[in-house]
């Protein structure tokens, strides 16, 4: 995993992307955007890119604008200032199938029609690729066959959706995002809700999506030792802002977790991958320096 | 991933699914036919059909099967064509063109609000029509094609303060049937309201209108409907593939490349006009609109709006409601609306039941 990170750490390593932003073109990325529900602003004046043929992770503490960043750079979220780019046009002025083609969505929520059977709920993410006239080729059929065959879901292809557990539904959603045969795919906390073995099922099965197939992946992440050990490219936020991006090895730090989520943490190697490993510090160190803190800010008060 | 291989030669060739068989044409041509769906259809047209023939030979002089499609060929006696084309035959189709544009209205607002509960019955709009025709006979005595364009303008007021009021970054289910609740309680008050304002004369006009009936319907009610119908229904079937995928969420169906709001306000208003011209027609027959839909469904077996099955299963209540009411209770005793009343109610009812259930409300 960790081997393919080195050359977009050369592109894009900790705080320096600004000078590189215009020098590499990618498909995908914010330029200065302001992004906002109503009157509540979640990010002012935010440009991110996302490195082609990378594993993007996104993390932060929750409120951050991980999920509305996302939503913004797949176009659910139109940006109240600046403007998302996919292959240098605005995103928005983009005919919506043609950007499905190009750009796939796993959101957080989704709803699986009643009734409705695996083979069905793949195949429906076949509809960009669809018109009145072409509702369902030879093609739209061997695409749907190879995503279920990718995702470990085709033998399920005649059960019905409801009757699956979590993980194997997560797989069948993926499954759709795949037949939708899009180079670049988002994914907003694709493991929320699943318990272990099946968090590290998914993020193994984009892994090798990413890897074998050559896919870019942008991902919303809760678990910070996931995305350290997945990503290739790591993009910290915190208050609407990015604090840090680059390989997980160049700069999760203590650091910078202290700063991005303001927890005290050893950072070590993965015993597993030699990727960085978050070790929240024990609750009695936490509170020590807690209290020498009040400490030195009572005495500095005094003095 | 392991049991991809393992499973390939078990599933090879049934990607299609439950979905249906797709018909392909050299060129790259290709349709998707859920057989069992065409099949439904095209039973429900033939029952609709037979209901109309045996509908159009009840009543105070009864004519035969067989005398009807006569007549109908343009073979029969100047008797029997007078009150077979002059007069039954344009109430079977007015009949017929409500229950269809009720069943298909009812499927539209069900899977935009993605909620059983979501059909026009329960938001207000056959109420809303109502208040608009009450309003006509109440305050100013107006004649029948005044009380079908009160009813019309009633509806469409109604449907467009609910897209209004239930819009907040686009508009969603639960939202959309909260309002329409509030919205039908307004307008129920309101037509409270006119009818005790009302004279005996006006107030015994009122209520029968309010009940739903077919009585006396004639050619000046099926040219308009016929014609909203074919304009409206090959629009509705035209985005019913970007409605399918709205089943799944608008997030989902986005991302699918469905530009979500245009599709659900063009069909929102196709819905609202089907079912305020309904209303205007043939007053507010209830509960058409609520059950053609989950019945339709639960013929074909599939997920999905339904739309068409929904449209024919409409029609084929409608005229077989109107078929029981004149043959318990005498021509014209009974208005349909209060048949198809019963027959909802008690379907309201069982659906309340199952949908709490299964944990939905």
């Amino acid at each position: 995993m960790s081997a393919g990170s080195s050359r977009e750490s050369l592109s894009s390593g900790p705080n320096n992307g600004l000078n590189n932003r215009r020098s590499t073109v990618n498909r995908l990325s914010a330029d200065n955007v302001t992004l906002a529900y109503d009157q509540r602003v979640i990010a002012e004046q935010l440009s991110v890119e996302i490195p082609d043929n990378s594993f993007t992770v996104i993390v932060g503490p929750n409120a951050c604008g991980k999920s509305t960043l996302l939503r913004a750079l797949s176009r659910m979220l139109k940006p109240s200032q600046g403007r998302v780019l996919l292959d240098g046009q605005v995103i928005q002025s983009m005919p919506a199938k043609k950007v499905a083609r190009t750009l796939g969505l796993l959101p957080q929520s989704s709803i699986a029609p009643d009734g409705i059977t695996v083979a069905d709920l793949v195949g429906r993410g076949r509809y960009p690729h669809q018109g009145i006239l072409r509702q369902w080729s030879t093609e739209d059929e061997r695409v749907v066959q190879e995503s279920m065959e990718q995702t470990g879901v085709a033998e399920l292809a005649d059960r019905y959706v409801d009757e699956l557990s979590g993980g194997q539904r997560q797989r069948v959603w993926i499954a759709m995002a795949l037949a939708q045969q899009t180079p670049l795919l988002l994914l907003d906390e694709p493991t929320t809700y699943l318990d272990i073995q099946h968090q590290i099922d998914v993020l193994d099965l984009c892994a090798e999506l990413h890897e074998e197939q050559g896919r870019t992946l942008v991902a919303v992440l809760h678990d910070l030792n996931h995305a350290a050990r997945y990503a290739t490219h790591l993009i910290a936020l915190r208050g609407g802002q990015i604090i840090a991006e680059g390989a997980p090895n160049d700069i999760v730090t203590a650091e910078l977790v202290e700063e991005v989520f303001g927890l005290r943490c050893q950072v070590i190697d993965d015993p597993e991958t030699g990727t960085p490993l978050v070790v929240p510090a024990a609750r009695k160190a936490r509170e020590q320096v807690k209290k020498d803190q009040v400490t030195k800010v009572a005495a500095t008060e005094a003095s | 991933m392991k049991t991809a291989v393992k499973s390939e030669a078990k599933s090879a060739g049934k990607a299609a699914g439950k979905a249906g068989r797709a018909v392909r044409a050299p060129g790259g041509l290709s349709v998707r036919l859920d057989v069992r769906a065409l099949t439904v259809v095209v039973l429900l047209l033939l029952a609709a059909l037979a209901a109309s023939v045996v509908l159009i030979g009840t009543g105070d002089f009864p004519i035969t099967a067989g005398d009807v499609l006569r007549t109908l060929g343009g073979d029969g006696n100047a008797g029997q064509e007078f009150i077979v084309n002059e007069l039954r035959l344009p109430r079977v189709l007015v009949g017929l063109l409500v229950g269809a544009s009720l069943g298909l209205g009812g499927a539209l607002f069900q899977a935009l609000s993605r909620n059983p509960l979501g059909s026009p019955d329960i938001l207000g709009l056959g109420q809303g029509a109502t208040a608009g025709a009450l309003v006509v006979i109440v305050l100013f005595s107006g004649n029948a094609a005044q009380v079908t364009v009160g009813a019309l303008v009633g509806g469409l007021a109604t449907g467009l303060a609910i897209y209004l009021l239930a819009w907040k970054r686009g508009v969603h289910g639960y939202r959309l049937v909260l309002v329409g609740i509030g919205m039908s309680a307004i307008m129920t008050a309101v037509n409270g309201y006119l009818l005790t304002k009302a004279d005996l004369v006006d107030a015994a006009r009122a209520v029968v209108w309010m009940t739903g009936s077919l009585s006396g319907r004639d050619w000046a009610q099926v040219w308009p409907m016929l014609a909203l119908c074919a304009v409206l229904v090959p629009l509705v079937l035209a985005h019913a593939r970007g409605l399918r995928m709205m089943e799944m969420g608008d997030d989902v169906s986005y991302a699918l490349g469905v530009r979500v709001e245009r599709v659900r306000l063009l069909l929102m208003l196709a819905a609202v006009l089907l079912t305020a011209a309904a209303t205007a027609a043939a007053g507010p027959v209830s509960f058409v609109a609520l059950t053609a839909p989950q019945l339709a469904r639960r013929l074909t077996r599939s997920p999905g709006p339904n739309l068409l099955p929904s449209l024919c299963m409409g029609a084929t209540l409608l005229v077989t409601a109107d078929w029981v009411s004149q043959r318990v209770f005498g021509a014209d005793q009974m208005p349909v609306g209060v048949v198809t009343g019963v027959l909802g109610g008690v379907y309201l009812l069982w659906l309340l039941v199952t949908e709490r259930r299964a944990g939905r409300i």
